[in-house]
């Protein structure tokens, strides 16, 4: 099995008086697609959210690479090569489209090959690319902040529920671009509640109930079993395929 | 990079708030009825307003960025315009000269004096005394007004408790004839400066990076940082630069009233909050429609019903508020 980029383990996370994650033990594997499942509550945001250092882990180590970022703060985790899709899509609103990639380009403007290969899979970014990112529809604000994260290499992309709220149509687009997405070198840590989105894009996969891990393997062998389907991840995510 | 084919027109102005000021311009021709005391207020309104946009400004964005209260700006603007005032009596030969030319030597020193001193006292408030309270706004509202009394004792320690007389460089001082009416000089160039920072602004948030990372974090700052920008330094930043305009706006709020009490920053912050609320908190946009709003409307005011005008302005800000409850031009938050 590939290396681990991203491991967390034991990972506590407080937000107030709330004890959020209770020990959280995950692996994202190099070059793999991993699937953050659970239930709504389960603590996944509050997992992507920790990694990146916008909530900061009360207890437990992350390492990243060979590196231990549990302590360091957000910006220093960003430049490591780590990018963020928020479940919110977090664009900025009053800034064009164009405004919106040159930002999240860090190494200078944005190369022209990247940007045609976004424009390939994503063409209203092309269409609307003087035009503030307010005005976009949802869909299209979820294609923002998805290239916004990819519009340079990154080692790892942390996408939270990319799919929530759009229509089938551009859910079946975002799944097309991801599937292209991984056949570069790119992590992905991917929370989905879309099982059949899940399904067809994870490698491995974890799953999340309570503030812990409750599962993790191969998404094949999730996606063939039933029974575990049904424990894991009951009736509710099945009612999405 | 250039606009791939297809590109619809970007941002377009919002009309409604210029249409707004311009609507009460006309309706106050009719009600002064003498068009060359119109203008006289109007201009009068313009300088007034300038000049608030250019105190303002940092505050706005301040609060935009940083959601941080700071109740002691004014004292930027009282440092300010102590500073300008004493700067220019230094070089009062050269204020007193009947050239502009001359004249310009004093006034530069004194407008660069004093938004120095402005800054310099911004950065060393923001590390004591704002950033030890980031997040609680209580603790912000008390330290920053304790903070504005205790450095109020030291300028009175400093300047002495009188109020100080403002000489304006000669050649500022009269007016221009155009026809009967008789316009004011030192508000023509109270005007082109303010307009000369509007403009340097918007060039600053839209055609640069700092500027974009500033629009950026205003709206969202947490997704600045997943970018792995530094919100504290831009924030630091804009501080300083936001209390630099506020001395600056001193400077020249002090040489329009030709003098300089202790009070003049205080004094000044009612209509500044005002301002900020009705712009839109975090938008300079706002800001600059406000402060031109709040000016003429506390002219046209004072000169038709001069015992309304210290309410006017908070009545339009009423009514703003009830019209577009975020403001003129509201920043999208998310
Ligand atoms: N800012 C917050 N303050 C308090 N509780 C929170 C906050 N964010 C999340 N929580 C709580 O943490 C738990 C996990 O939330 P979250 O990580 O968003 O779950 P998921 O993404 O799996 O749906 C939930 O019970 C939620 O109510
Ligand atoms: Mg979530």
């Amino acid at each position: 099995m590939a290396e681990n980029l991203l491991s967390l383990s034991g990972v506590h996370t407080h937000i107030g008086h709330y004890h959020i994650l209770q020990g959280v033990d995950l692996v994202v594997p190099r070059g793999e697609l991993t699937m953050l499942l659970g239930r709504n509550g389960a603590g996944k945001t509050t997992a992507l959210r920790t990694i990146l250092g916008l909530w900061s882990a009360s207890a437990g180590a992350i390492r990243f690479e060979d590196s231990d970022i549990t302590q360091r703060d957000t910006p220093a985790i960003a430049n490591l090569g780590i990018a963020y899709v928020p479940e919110s899509m977090g664009i900025f609103a009053g800034l064009t489209v164009q405004e919106n990639l040159v930002l999240a380009a860090r190494r200078g403007p944005p190369e022209e090959a990247r940007l045609d290969w976004i424009f390939r899979y994503f063409p209203p970014m092309k269409k609307f690319w003087d035009l503030p990112a307010g005005n976009l529809s949802g869909g299209q604000k979820q294609m923002l902040s998805i290239s916004r994260a990819i519009v340079e290499p990154r080692k790892l992309v942390l996408i939270d529920e990319p799919t929530k709220g759009l229509a089938p149509a551009i859910i079946n687009n975002l799944i097309e671009a991801f599937a292209e997405l991984k056949k570069t070198d790119t992590t992905i840590l991917m929370v989905e509640q879309n099982f059949h989105a899940a399904k067809s894009l994870g490698d491995s996969v974890a799953v999340m109930d309570a503030g812990r891990i409750v599962h993790a393997g191969r998404m094949a062998d999730l996606a063939t079993d039933d029974a575990l389907q049904t424990r894991l991840l009951g009736l509710s995510l099945e009612a999405h395929q | 990079m250039s606009a791939p084919e297809g590109a619809l027109v970007s941002r377009r102005l919002d009309w409604r708030p210029p249409a707004l000021i311009l609507a009460i311009a006309l309706g106050s021709l009719v009600l002064v009825g003498n068009p060359s005391t119109w203008l006289t207020l109007t201009i009068a309104g313009l300088a007034m307003g300038l000049m608030i946009f250019i105190m303002s400004s940092g505050l706005t964005l301040v609060f935009g960025l940083m959601d941080v209260m700071n109740f002691a700006h004014g004292l930027f603007i009282a440092l300010g315009a102590y500073v300008g005032a004493s700067t220019v009596k230094l070089f009062s030969a050269a204020a007193s000269a009947d050239s502009f030319l001359a004249n310009l030597g004093a006034i530069a020193p004194a407008v660069l004096a004093a938004m120095l001193a402005a800054g310099l006292l911004g950065l060393f408030f923001e590390r004591v005394i704002v950033r030890p309270v980031y997040g609680d706004h209580l603790k912000q509202i008390l330290i920053t007004t304790g903070g504005m009394i205790v450095a109020e004792q030291l300028i009175l320690v400093l300047w002495g408790p009188d109020q100080i007389p403002v000489e304006r460089p000669a050649t500022l001082r009269g007016s221009f004839l155009v026809g009967d009416m008789a316009i004011e000089k030192y508000r023509l160039i109270a005007v082109a400066i303010g307009l000369a920072v509007f403009a340097g602004m918007m060039l600053l948030l839209n055609r640069t990076k700092i500027g974009l990372l500033i629009r950026a974090g205003v709206e969202n700052k947490e997704m600045v940082e997943a970018m792995g920008y530094r919100i504290r330094r831009l924030f630091v930043g804009v501080f300083v630069a936001g209390s630099a305009l506020a001395g600056l706006g001193g400077a020249l709020w002090g040489m329009y009233q030709e003098s300089v009490t202790v009070h003049i920053g205080a004094s000044m912050m009612v209509l500044i909050f005002i301002v900020i609320i009705i712009g839109g908190l975090g938008s300079i946009g706002g800001c600059f429609a406000g402060a031109v709003l709040v000016g003429l409307v506390a002219n046209y005011v004072g000169y038709l019903s001069p015992k309304i005008a210290l309410g006017s302005n908070i009545l339009l800000m009423v009514l703003i508020l009830l019209w577009r409850p975020q403001g003129l031009y509201p920043v999208g938050k998310s």
